[in-house]
């Protein structure tokens, strides 16, 4: 799959970091591009996102669990506390994982596949605890979202992505982190950890006034 | 294909309530904001800005730190950027301590916590803390460290000043339970939603004068707070392993006199003295024995039959080849007899008399006994060594290695109990 390709609705030069991109907005005319085979299909245009306080932006660079990654895509939901995104991260083994930033505290997870029997939705309770190979995780959050748009590259469409989501958020005394997805069914289980800003040593990033 | 430059900037709004204007400084983290002027708390989440709660402006509380100081904390620029009071009621007295939100646009959000001049750095918990026992109470366990319950309580915000990435209410109760491992807090605040923890280090009202560079000198530390490392901590472990290591050069150095003192018995022999024959003289030199080494201590031991009678011995050492003598004398007394509480009994049938000092020779004893004249015949037996170990002196120095440790000990103990009078767990809460 050809890593460089011209945008359907603009035709500009558009390049694809991640090869298995399956969205991607064009930088120029904000165009949402789908990606099916070999051809580029427009499907309408990316939504501006609101203002954004996280200090992470499209092409930011860090490193986690001493792998490199660079930030290709995000997504943002908007909750309770105000809007949260996930930055879609791309590792230099072509490997690919999630950055949440919701109020500039941080996760780092990542899909897991095939993970057996996950709760129901109305299973869901603040204090169960599931034990699971890496841990023993008790559910602390349980946040009920709406997607608001995204932007960059992500692995899959966003079609159909606009009803309300609900995310439960579990932890271990490790800081270990785990995320179940209800948008989707079966639902999506994300695992990894709360990571230290300092720690994801992160460049590329955004200024703010004042600072 | 770069990305697009957007940097936040600072949004100004104009409060619905009085017109005043006001900066935010936590960008589009804030969903709250409290108007400077009027004390209105304002919903600031969207575009349109909506009054959540007003405020009696009279009832303003005056935050020492001033919203928008900026300091460094673990090398970090932060802006304080909300003020919050928070109050507990218990046994119907209010208690009510400070919480300054700090900001920092890339490392988020940490809190400034202080009551009566003690302060805490706290922040939000990465991992989950467990629950435990320790000692036969509620216990967290948290990287690694073991926390002690230490109060149960439920927090209001009864006041608000400068902006929240929440929605922030006057009059909003949690349930707040603390856990102390000083110099460290633990805390879970629990809303009928969820269960938050954070965990905050013990600051001095100095470190935070000196990382905000504030005027003047912080307000003085009231009593003992939860998390207050005590000054003695470590101190008394540290004093006993420096007084039990000199306690061992000390057991050391008696049994170095001990086992150099050559404690060899150079004479022995029993007499005996009539005391009623007055007019007699008494007196007496034994036969020459010989004491050899180096110069030494000689211990003369008198041991009588006396019951219910004394006797005085004056005696004398004396080298038979330089005539040099030493002087010396004992009194003896043993009394004894029954009374309501039983048998009782004063004095000692024996005594020693110690020569200091004496070098090695030939010598002899002169004897001199006097006893009482209406008392028996005396019978007894005069014992000489050479060279005994004498460890009294030693003993001397005994309190100087164990007061010290103890006195820190006990220090200890009354910090100790000053920490917990202020929790649930006080020996008498009434």
């Amino acid at each position: 799959m050809s890593r460089m390709a011209n945008c359907p609705g603009c035709g500009a030069a558009v390049q694809f970091r991640f090869a298995q991109a399956v969205q991607a907005s064009c930088p120029y005319c904000s165009s949402v591009i789908v990606r099916t085979n070999v051809d580029l299909e427009k499907v309408g245009e990316v939504a501006a996102l609101p203002p954004d306080p996280s200090p992470i932006q499209l092409y930011t660079e860090g490193i986690v669990n001493g792998k490199g990654f660079m930030v290709v895509g995000r997504l943002t939901y908007r909750y309770e506390q105000g809007f949260w995104n996930e930055w879609h991260l791309l590792f230099g083994d072509n490997t690919t994982g999630w950055l949440a930033d919701a109020q500039a505290q941080y996760a780092v997870s990542t899909l897991v596949e095939n993970p057996g029997k996950l709760p129901r939705r109305d299973e869901l309770q603040v204090g169960r605890q599931f034990n699971w190979p890496n841990g023993r995780f008790t559910l602390t959050h349980i946040t009920e979202a709406r997607y608001v748009g995204f932007e960059g590259e992500l692995p899959f469409t966003t079609a159909g992505k606009h009803e309300d989501c609900v995310f439960a958020d579990l932890k271990t005394d490790t800081a270990a982190f785990a995320t179940i997805d209800y948008s989707e069914e079966p639902p999506l289980l994300f695992v990894g950890r709360i990571v230290a800003f300092d720690d994801l040593r992160l460049t590329n990033l955004k200024r703010f006034e004042g600072w | 294909m770069q990305a697009p430059a957007q940097t936040p900037t600072v949004r100004s709004l104009t409060c619905p309530n009085c017109g005043g204007g006001m900066e935010l400084r936590g960008f589009q983290h804030t969903r709250s904001a409290v108007c400077i002027q009027c004390l209105s708390i304002l919903d600031t989440s969207d575009e349109t800005v909506r009054i959540i709660q007003r405020f009696d402006e009279r009832n303003r509380v005056r935050p020492i730190i001033p919203l928008g100081t900026r300091g460094k904390l673990h090398g970090t620029l932060h802006e304080v950027i909300g003020f919050m009071v928070r109050t507990i009621t218990v046994e119907g007295i209010q208690y009510s301590w400070h919480e300054y939100l700090l900001f920092n646009p890339y490392k988020g959000f940490r809190y400034l916590t202080t009551y009566e001049g003690h302060w805490n750095d706290v922040l939000p918990c990465h991992g989950l803390p467990e629950m435990t026992v320790a000692g036969g109470r509620n216990a967290a366990k948290y990287q690694g460290h073991v926390y002690k319950h230490f109060q149960n309580s439920t927090a209001e915000t009864t006041f608000v000043m400068g902006e929240f990435p929440w929605a922030v209410k006057v009059g909003e109760r949690v349930e707040c339970d603390d856990y102390v491992a000083p110099p460290y807090i633990l805390s879970s605040e629990k809303d009928k939603k969820e269960v938050n923890w954070s965990h905050g280090t013990y600051m001095t009202g100095a470190e935070v004068w000196s990382h905000f560079n504030l005027p003047g000198a912080p307000p003085p530390a009231k009593g003992v707070f939860a998390n207050q490392p005590s000054p003695h901590m470590g101190r008394v472990a540290r004093i006993w392993k420096t007084s039990l290591a000199w306690l061992g050069i000390w057991l050391l150095v008696v049994m170095f006199f001990g086992i150099a003192a050559q404690n060899k018995l150079v004479f022995d022999q029993s007499y005996r003295f009539d005391p009623r024959a007055v007019n007699q003289d008494l007196s007496f030199v034994t036969p020459v024995f010989e004491m050899g080494g180096r110069t030494a201590g000689v211990d003369v031991e008198i041991r009588t039959d006396l019951t219910n009678s004394w006797a005085v011995f004056n005696l004398a050492l004396i080298n038979d080849d330089t005539g040099q003598g030493y002087d010396f004398g004992k009194e003896v007394s043993y009394y004894t007899g029954r009374d309501s509480d039983g048998t009782w009994t004063e004095g000692s049938r024996s005594e020693t008399a110690t020569v200091n000092k004496v070098p090695a020779g030939r010598y002899y004893l002169r004897v001199e006994p006097e006893g009482n004249p209406q008392g028996q015949p005396v019978g007894y037996q005069l014992r000489v060594k050479r060279d005994a170990p004498h460890i009294g002196w030693l003993m001397l120095a005994l309190p100087f290695l164990l007061v010290p440790p103890i006195v820190v000990s006990l220090r200890s103990a009354t910090f100790e109990s000053a920490r917990w009078a202020e929790s649930d767990y006080a020996p008498s809460s009434d």
